[in-house]
């Protein structure tokens, strides 16, 4: 989803974007601590921040973001690795892509979140059956931009391979991959983010065990509103810093093939 | 052209005797000439037509003939992996029985009230932020900060606000297509053709001109791409949110089966959501063609 954020040059008037979120909370604050509802929803931002310091301390959040950590880049890692193996078979060859691409197609129709059950009854409720419903969800951006990348190469290109009499490794090597590596990237770069999406949805899913999903879960089993908010703000602050990390990473190797960004 | 430098060409030999001798060309990889094979010749149109016709199916048919295999010959359980004419079976019982068109339409529904809404504030959002460009720097920021959350982060939160009735549906799926769309609508603005902004201005259009008659009609494509993909999300959310808190719906079907070890009720409902999803993403897509016609021009921007 963040892959479509709108990029900008920076304004002058950075102080503007403070000024929503500073004035929100503001409001949350005065609202919790004038006593405006009586509800135990409200949370004053300062439980929410002693809360969060608990957490911290106890060790409970270091155990269930380090376990979450470990399951998404295990599930990112093997679907990432699969994905570039169909999409380059699907994008090399024609009969291949015949015969498995609209099956391909289809598959990829099918929300992620349908194979749950499935996954669940085959693998469990452990850490294999959400290793495995991450690397499905890690495979499909791959799989695509992969073989899109290949099936785009410019025609020049393949006709200047042509004329310098290239075997047909040497045109995969040295022409087709560096051509599709930027779509390649951006394919890496959406399983990165659609991965960790799909770990809250496992841990959501299919409950067992720690994880940053687990603790929203209790804390919206137990109505403690403090401790969702802070499990909120977490996923948010992971699914920004892989994103970023992502892209620098991206960044960094379209500078090192001369590609220019996209 | 070459009558023009026929003359040049003869001077050129005549001076070229004098010359040093040319230098080397760059070294062509060493290989030995290819030998070309006798162009193939074509097979007939039928015939291609028909393996272009049977091609697709091999896979499809190859793991339905393993499935079958597979349960006949007991190598799983039936709990496991019921087989494939028990779901068939099961598939048109919910055909026939009607269950299928009361979830079916219970889910149409909450999908889409929810993408309308959703998608009715992100235009909005997205218009107000690309006509202004204060809005948007105030804004901008916050919500691409909120949009980091995903769905099912927010769902705890909605759950704990709105408790499992179906507000809790509509907002979430509210919320799933609101983000591409308002982040579609705004790319629109910042992607007008330059050269139509340059026609707006060689002609003196007023601001309000400019947008009503240049940035509007070029913006209904993407935006129409932004409804789209805001679209498959909200049947994506669909899903998940029925099958978290719900009592009707296909996602509950599919997680009433789960509960109950009842696989093929599970893969009849998976085979049924799929179905949806595609036949209305192909209804998209097929529009989005349309409108996408003889669009390609270099985007800048407005504000």
């Amino acid at each position: 989803m963040s892959s479509l954020s709108v990029t900008r040059a920076p304004s002058q008037h950075r102080y503007r974007g403070w000024v929503l979120p500073i004035a929100g909370v503001a409001l949350w604050w005065l609202a919790a601590n004038q006593g405006w509802s009586d509800s135990g929803l409200l949370v004053s931002p300062q439980k929410v921040a002693v809360t969060a310091w608990e957490q911290v301390t106890s060790g409970q959040f270091w155990r269930a973001i380090s376990s979450s950590l470990a399951r998404n880049l295990s599930g990112f890692f093997i679907g990432t690795v699969l994905g570039l193996i169909l999409g380059c078979l699907l994008g090399f060859s024609r009969i291949f892509e015949r015969v498995v691409g609209p099956s391909f197609n289809t598959f990829k129709q099918i929300s992620l979140f349908a194979w749950i059950p499935l996954i669940s009854v085959w693998f469990g409720l452990g850490d294999v059956a959400k290793v495995v419903f991450l690397s499905l969800a890690a495979l499909v951006p791959v799989v695509v931009n992969t073989c899109d990348g290949l099936r785009n190469v410019p025609n020049a290109f393949l006709e200047v391979a042509k004329v310098y009499g290239f075997s047909r490794w040497q045109t995969v090597i040295g022409v087709m991959l560096p051509a599709a590596l930027p779509s390649i990237f951006t394919g890496i770069y959406l399983a990165l983010v659609y991965s960790w999406l799909a770990t809250i949805g496992a841990e959501y899913l299919l409950v067992s065990g720690d994880g940053i999903g687990n603790t929203l879960i209790d804390g919206s089993e137990h109505f403690m509103m403090d401790l969702v908010l802070f499990g909120m703000v977490i996923i948010g602050l992971v699914g920004w810093g892989l994103n970023v990390l992502a892209r620098r990473l991206e960044r960094r190797m379209q500078r090192l093939y001369g590609i220019t960004p996209r | 052209m070459a009558r023009a430098t026929a003359p040049l060409l003869d001077q050129g030999r005549a001076h070229a005797k004098k010359l040093a001798p040319v230098e080397r060309l760059p070294n062509f990889p060493a290989r030995a000439p290819r030998r070309v094979a006798a162009a193939k010749r074509p097979s007939p149109a039928w015939q291609t037509r028909a393996v272009n016709l049977v091609l697709p199916w091999l896979l499809p048919l190859a793991l339905l003939g393993l499935w079958y295999l597979g349960t006949e010959r007991g190598w799983l359980s039936e709990q496991v992996l019921p087989p494939p004419a028990y779901v068939y079976q099961t598939l048109t019982d919910l055909f026939s029985t009607g269950d299928l068109w009361l979830n079916a339409s219970a889910s149409l529904q909450r999908v889409v009230v929810g993408f309308l809404i959703g998608s009715g504030l992100g235009v909005t959002l997205g218009l107000v932020m690309g006509l202004s460009k204060t809005v948007e720097d105030y804004v901008l920021p916050t919500f691409n900060a909120l949009v980091q959350i995903p769905v099912l982060g927010w769902m705890p939160f909605a759950l704990l606000l709105f408790g499992i009735g179906e507000p809790l549906k509509y907002v979430l799926i509210a919320h799933a297509a609101l983000v591409p769309v308002t982040l579609c609508t705004l790319q629109a603005f910042h992607q007008v053709p330059k050269r139509l902004l340059e026609v707006g201005q060689a002609y003196g259009f007023s601001q309000r001109q400019i947008v009503t008659d240049i940035v509007l009609p070029s913006a209904v494509a993407p935006i129409f791409t932004g409804l789209r993909l805001g679209f498959t999300k909200a049947w994506l959310s669909l899903v998940v949110v029925e099958l978290l808190a719900s009592s009707e719906g296909l996602g509950y079907l599919i997680a009433y089966g789960r509960q109950l070890f009842q696989l093929d009720l599970v893969m009849a409902a998976v085979v049924v959501v799929g179905t949806v999803g595609l036949l209305i993403d192909r209804a998209f897509e097929i529009i989005e063609r349309r409108l996408n016609k003889g669009r390609a021009l270099t985007p800048g921007r407005v504000i």
